[in-house]
């Protein structure tokens, strides 16, 4: 069974079609890239399996439960994790309570536990500090941990929002568009960090991506869309060579 | 320049990061529990007006610097929880039950309330909050059996195990009980913040978005902000109360709101110091001004004469000054008269300069 399972998808914005019968699923362990033009459809695509929208049609499973049965915050308690194109981080608050945040989920106390700070919030706060610690390990954040995000350089801000995502324990990770505005050299860092998150880590990476070094270096299967719909899926290779994702990307016609 | 070298992950967690601070806390309890003894009954009287103003603050910084949600309603759960505190009493409930209980009582109307306003953003949410804030007085008159409505209520004393506390004949007793309070809010402000429920706060102020990604319940969440700022105001208010020795369906008005509003953006938002400082403006501005002009009116041979709105105005141009000038609050220039010294002389101008925020993920709402 695969861990995630999109069935016959489509979302309508009025008369604009953005997922248009769309069906693809993500096996456990594998990294799997989401390519295609501008408002193909696949930030969308994340927005459903998020909750944030709800499908006009269609079905989404996550490890055989039933996702749309779930409120959009509740999506995060079955292992899926997730960044965003835009970079969504708690601006006013710093490095280390933003990947706090990300520890969410783990959350077993309650509030008037809190407001005292008994001994087991203080265990728990432990608990969660080792494993932000690993996290701040893993993407080399250690100069940053107690900077505030509004005074951080774009590029740390997209490694910091891959940790608070990293810091849930996911079991689904979805980057959109995770090297977006990066230089080369970080570019080059991300690629290795996805690697290592699916080999070491053993999480499943779901990943929107314009950059096709990126994807065709890390991702085992890639789906190419256009105008919401599945254009060709496959190897990165088979992707590339395939004649309608050319001509989605390029263009047909005499030349 | 200290520097903190930090060996265990409580180092972050801890009240206090090293003995230093501690020790400063300590001693400025230590000189807030000997005051009475230093001060005389008038002064002692203002101190306290500062220290139950501050409890308020904190509870509006809760939720307008924490979580985010402007209020311009929390005069009226300051009255709320200052009729439920006296009403209890005057049914016979000993204070030290009664006084809690109106903070139970406004925190379970706040969260209440908080089932409509989730719903509403940033100016819509102030202009519902300031509604409430005007209906206080109506309701209050309406409820004149339990309330006394327009004649108003007089505050009882105070007894604590035969103890009597009572604000104009032990001022002392009556400022300790104050400060019991503010420091008892204040840890637990200080908890929440170091907790994942606080976390959860800034997170719902600063992207609702990536909160829920990350599991955040908004809308349980905002309910929360709303129920715990409110007792924390209900207890303010009760104070209040007390410290006023009468009150009416007036004395809530929503200039109350207004300037708990404007307390915390002075003090600074979304820290605790800003509430401390913003209380010592709110509370200290009207005895200075009027002294200030008891004194220029003096010098210019005319006695007594009251400037209409001069204290409105005032305050007006602070507040102006300050978004203008330092968004941050009283609080932000703290940190950077403070930083400046730690870093002499290495303080760079621009240190605390902020690059602007990239695009917000504003269309998925």
């Amino acid at each position: 069974m695969s861990l995630l399972e999109i069935k016959n998808a489509t979302l309508k914005f009025g008369g604009v079609v953005a997922v248009n019968d769309l069906s693809f699923s993500v096996e456990e362990g594998e990294v799997y890239a989401i390519v295609g033009p501008n408002g193909a459809g696949k930030s969308t695509v994340f927005n459903l399996i998020s909750r944030f929208y709800d499908p006009y049609s269609g079905s989404i499973s996550f490890d055989g439960a039933n996702l749309l049965d779930r409120h959009a915050d509740a999506v995060a308690d079955l292992g899926i994790a997730r960044t965003f194109q835009n970079i969504e981080l708690f601006d006013h608050a710093t490095v280390l309570q933003n990947l706090l945040v990300g520890r969410h989920r783990h959350r077993k106390s309650n509030m008037i536990q809190e407001l005292l700070f008994t001994p087991r919030v203080r265990r728990e706060e432990h608990v969660h500090r080792e494993a932000v610690e690993r996290v701040i390990d893993f993407l080399d954040l250690q100069p940053y941990r107690n900077k505030m995000i509004a005074g951080l350089p774009y590029g740390v801000r997209k490694v910091v929002e891959l940790g608070r995502a990293l810091a849930s324990d996911p079991r689904l990770l979805l980057l959109d568009e995770p090297a977006s505005g990066l230089s080369v050299e970080e570019t080059q860092d991300m690629r290795w960090w996805i690697d290592d998150i699916r080999k070491q880590m053993g999480i499943t990476v779901l990943m929107v991506e314009h950059d096709m070094g990126l994807v065709s270096g890390v991702s085992d299967r890639v789906l190419a869309l256009a105008d919401g719909a599945k254009l060709a899926e496959g190897t990165p290779a088979e992707v590339q060579a395939d004649p309608a994702v050319i001509a989605a990307y390029l263009g047909t016609g005499a030349v | 320049m200290r520097i903190h070298f930090k060996t265990s992950y409580e180092n972050d967690i801890r009240l206090f990061p090293d003995r230093w601070s501690f020790f400063v806390y300590a001693a400025l309890v230590a000189g807030a529990i000997i005051l009475p003894w230093l001060l005389d009954d008038f002064f002692l009287g203002e101190v306290t007006n500062v220290l139950i103003w501050a409890i308020a603050g904190l509870g509006l910084m809760l939720l307008t610097g924490q979580t985010g949600q402007a209020s311009l309603g929390h005069a009226a759960f300051l009255a709320l929880g200052c009729y439920s505190c006296i009403i209890l009493m005057e049914h016979g409930v000993p204070f030290l039950l009664a006084f809690p209980l109106a903070g139970v009582i406004t925190g379970i109307f706040g969260t209440l309330f908080a089932i409509p306003a989730v719903r509403l953003h940033g100016i819509y949410l102030a202009i519902a909050t300031m509604a409430l804030s005007i209906l206080a007085d109506d309701i209050i008159v309406m409820l004149a059996p339990w309330t006394d409505g327009v004649s108003g209520k007089f505050a009882p004393t105070i007894t604590i195990f035969g103890l009597e506390i009572e604000r104009w004949t032990t001022p002392d007793r009556f400022y300790w009980l104050v400060l019991v309070v503010t420091i008892l809010c204040t840890l637990a402000y200080r908890n929440l913040l170091r907790a994942p429920l606080g976390r959860a706060f800034a997170a719902v102020r600063d992207s609702e978005v990536s909160a829920t990604a990350m599991g955040v319940h908004i809308a349980f969440t905002k309910a929360a902000a709303f129920g715990l700022s409110c007792a924390i105001t209900g207890l303010a208010g009760a104070l209040m109360g007390f410290y006023a020795g009468a009150f009416n369906n007036e004395t809530f008005s929503v200039v109350i709101s207004i300037s708990l509003l404007m307390m915390i953006v002075i003090g600074g938002l979304g820290s605790i110091h800003g509430a401390f400082f913003g209380a010592i403006i709110i509370a200290f501005l009207p005895q200075a001004l009027s002294m200030a002009s008891d004194t220029i009116g003096g010098l210019l041979g005319a006695n007594n004469v009251a400037i209409p709105g001069l204290e409105t105005g005032v305050f007006g141009a602070i507040l102006i000054l300050f978004i203008m000038f330092e968004p941050m609050g009283i609080y932000g220039r703290w940190l950077k008269i403070r930083t400046w010294f730690e870093l002499f002389p290495f303080a760079r101008k621009d240190m605390f300069k902020r690059q602007k925020s990239y695009l917000k993920t504003e269309r998925l709402r």
